[in-house]
């Protein structure tokens, strides 16, 4: 039969080593299914199941500790033609634990390989994720005080669509292989082996132990029914088939000359619901329409739904430099969370600076030119009081004006939603 | 000119894309969150793949993996999440992996401040991988370097097979501004060289002329090795003292010796000066603002900004700085690149403006570096 074995390096595991059983069992899957060893990728994790991938003639990927998967799926998205088999030890379950977690969640057509021989053979035989506690390891007495994981278990509770457990002496391992990998999804192989080198030293563990233990367990072999749903790699394919081009980023022409010169500081400082970004990208736009230059740089809280929300923009016919705000030309109070926020700024402003301040909110002492509006008897709503806000700006003709603010409102909105904005541009009053 | 109006991580997602980046993967993090929100809108109408890993380390690796398929691959992170990638840059050093990185940094240490800026990872993307190799690290200063230092960055990891980091920040990343830009305008897309079939294949042969080995992607006709371990040039592990040597040798000069071709800069130099102000990223717009001041008020100064950080561009810093008696470094941390220009000029005098408070800093604080007040 075929071998796919390189036969310039052999397995060269301690003698009676299980993975030699293993990585002899993957050949003969291989060969079973006539595979070509150009569509086939080893990806294998760190630890003696770590040399997996030298022994074969396969294509190979060796990476980091625990994190075969991650290499894995990244393969596989990119070529999902490949027949990608992950080989992994016990130690590779723990350290790499969120990877199996998500692999079994995601069911994307890997086969994962456990070479799970219960203990750190490579590094002198400390204490895995499956170790159990009664057994003497190089851990001293710390492995007593842990309890082992089943993975089987583990793997089914996160969604696995396949799993099985079983002994690397059984003759039909190469078989449980072969229905692995024909699963179309993830598939987790659970292979009990001993490790001759360190761990049987201690334990005493014999194939024999390993099938009387697997028979009291009970079986996992295979299709777990109950998860059973798409292929990741196919059913991602299908979904992104029907998502429509993204958007570019709005352009916007040059239409009307600007009367400001200069550099132009505004600062919005409202609260969570009043719109203040959109009020702050809108002036942005406004200015945009009349040649100029404009940054906007917001603050909101990370609980988006509450607390202040600030909007710095700066306009200018020059290139804007530095994006920070000390002496703001126009200042929009209209929240107290926004005010309590930059209260600083008010000892900055001066006679030359226009404030737009609500009738409900207080504003520490400043030298500023104050208008009030009554958003409230105006009936504006708090999610139109930005928009509104700026408005007053329009009106009057400062940084921008009422063309500059209509062209920029049908950059940005559309339909019911564009009326609506140019009728509070509208009706907003200044007393 | 139309101008777009944009924040630097759209602009990154955009230069990814039209460099060539089909597969993305990334795990939310604020400030780099919206770039994995534009690549999920771009990606998967083109084809391309765009993955939410478990993890920064999941997500790193799936570009791993993709990379070593052929894909052109981005992920972008910030500080706690650049962080857990160690190990994943350090593969793709050594095995000569290609994935650009985007660092939109974020005020540190640790957790830190999810949404103030700094520049606290400077010295972290050059030495945070062991071994010790060299990387590129590109430093935009507005959204436009966002978009074209991106497209280099993916030019560059090709070119050369290694990650190239871009150092963003969240005061660039998260601030739109307008900008004159065409998204899918002309743009020459380098792709790492491959190997010829027919003959065998040896995955880190550097063929001789080259310092950078020829790619097949893993899934090719001709099989495919790559792996973490110190290898050989056909890809299996080596103990050979003498090609590890060489390995290393070609894996420092593969990007030392060229460093000529990539490195990005603007200067903006005043006769009659005699101090040069020396930055990168955000802060050079404030030193903008100085040199325009400064050259008004007829007390001119020069100016200096680097947008390749690493490897270290010393030919331009040397020869920039000659004419020059002061030289001011000004970083938005507590002094990290300065070290380096120490030790690349040791004559001069340097002053050292920092702030790590998380706010910008300003024009008025470089001047008074520049005045000594
Ligand atoms: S140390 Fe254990 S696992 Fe490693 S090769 Fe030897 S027997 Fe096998």
């Amino acid at each position: 039969m075929n071998s796919y074995l390189n036969t310039k390096r052999p397995p060269a595991f301690c003698a009676g080593c299980g993975h030699e059983q293993i990585a002899h069992a993957l050949d003969k899957a291989f060969a079973g299914m006539k595979l070509k060893s150009s569509k086939i990728v080893i990806v294998s994790d760190i630890g003696c199941s770590g040399l997996f991938d030298v022994f074969f003639n396969t294509h190979a990927m060796h990476g980091l500790h625990g994190r075969a998967l991650t290499y894995a799926t990244g393969l596989k998205m990119a070529r999902p033609e490949l027949i990608v088999i992950v080989t992994m030890g016990d130690g590779g379950l723990g350290i790499g634990g969120a990877h199996i977690l998500a692999a079994c969640r995601r069911n994307l057509d890997l086969t994962l390989l456990v070479l799970n021989n219960f203990n750190f053979g490579m590094t002198g035989g400390q204490f895995s994720s499956t170790t159990p506690a009664d057994v003497k390891v190089a851990s001293g007495f710390l492995n007593l005080l842990e309890h082992p994981m089943d993975i089987c278990q583990v793997a089914c509770s996160a969604g696995a669509t396949y799993a099985a457990r079983c002994s690397a002496y059984e003759a039909g391992l190469p078989n449980k292989i072969e229905s692995g990998i024909r699963h179309s999804g993830f598939s987790l192989i659970d292979i009990w082996g001993i490790c001759p080198g360190r761990y049987t030293r201690k334990s005493g563990l014999t194939p024999g132990q390993i099938h009387d233990s697997l028979e009291k367990l009970p079986p996992v072999s295979g299709v777990i029914k109950s998860n059973n749903r798409k292929e990741y790699g196919r059913h991602y394919r299908e979904m992104a088939d029907r998502q429509k081009p993204a958007t570019p980023p709005v352009q916007v022409r040059t239409r009307f000359k600007s009367s400001q010169s200069g550099r132009q500081e505004i600062v919005i400082l409202g609260g969570a619901g009043q719109r203040v970004i959109t009020a702050g990208e809108i002036i942005c736009y406004a200015g945009l329409t009349a040649g100029l230059q404009a940054t906007q740089k917001n603050e909101y809280n990370i609980t988006v739904l509450r607390g202040p929300s600030v909007s710095e923009i700066i306009l200018s016919a020059n290139p804007i430099g530095f994006l920070g705000i000390t002496k703001p030309d126009v200042m929009i109070a209209i929240h107290q969370e926004g005010v309590k926020h930059r209260q600083a700024l008010f000892r900055n402003l001066e006679q030359t600076t226009l404030l737009i301040q609500a009738d409900d909110v207080d504003v520490p002492e400043n030298a500023a030119n104050r208008i009030v509006i009554h958003f409230d008897t105006q009936k504006i709503k708090p999610p139109d009081r930005a928009l509104a806000a700026i408005s007053v700006l329009a009106k009057l003709g400062k940084v921008i004006d009422s063309q500059m603010l209509q062209a920029a409102l049908k950059l940005k909105f559309k339909d019911k939603i564009l009326e609506a904005s140019l009728q509070v541009a509208h009706k907003i009053q200044m007393t | 000119m139309p101008l777009y109006f944009m924040d630097g991580n759209e602009a990154i997602a955009w230069g990814a894309v039209s460099a060539g980046c089909r597969f993305f993967a990334g795990y939310p993090i604020t400030p780099a969150t919206t770039i994995y929100a534009a690549m999920l809108k771009l990606l998967p109408p083109l084809g391309g793949v765009c993955l939410q890993g478990e993890d920064e380390i999941a997500s790193i690796g799936f570009c791993l993996g993709a990379s070593m398929a052929g894909m052109k691959v981005m992920t972008a992170t910030s500080g706690p999440g650049i962080s857990l990638c160690s190990e994943q840059i350090s593969f793709a050093i050594g095995s000569e992996i290609p994935v650009v990185i985007i660092d939109v940094q974020r005020l540190g240490p640790s957790t830190g401040s999810a949404t103030r800026g700094a520049d606290g990872d400077i010295q972290f993307l050059r030495w945070g991988s062991s071994g010790g190799l060299p990387v590129i690290v590109l430093a935009p200063s507005n959204v436009e370097d966002c978009f074209s230092l991106t497209r280099q960055a993916f030019n560059l990891a090709e070119e050369f097979r290694c990650p190239v980091f871009i150092a963003s920040n969240k005061d660039i990343a998260m601030t739109r501004e307008s900008v004159d830009l065409e998204l899918s305008g002309k743009f020459e897309a380098k792709n790492r060289p491959r190997a010829t079939r027919g003959k065998p294949f040896l995955p880190f042969h550097a063929r001789s002329g080259s310092l950078v080995p020829d790619f097949l992607p893993i899934g090719d006709r001709t099989l495919v090795r790559q792996t973490s371990s110190t290898h050989g040039p056909d890809g299996y592990i080596t103990t050979d003292p003498e090609i590890i040597q060489e390995t290393r040798d070609r894996l420092q000069t593969k990007l030392t010796s060229s460093i000529q071709r990539y490195t990005f800069f603007e200067t903006f130099i005043e006769e009659g000066s005699e101090t040069l102000i020396l930055t990168y990223g955000i802060t050079a717009r404030a030193a903008r603002e100085v040199f325009d001041e400064q050259k008004e008020k007829g007390n001119p100064v020069s100016l200096l900004i680097l947008k390749t950080l690493w490897p270290i561009p010393e030919v331009l810093i040397r020869k920039t700085a000659e004419p020059f008696k002061k030289i001011v470094v000004v970083e938005m941390n507590m002094g990290q690149y300065v070290g380096e220009i120490q030790r690349i000029l040791p004559k001069k005098s340097i002053t050292f403006v920092g702030q790590m408070d998380g706010n910008l800093i300003t024009p008025e604080k470089i001047k008074s570096g520049v005045t000594g007040e």
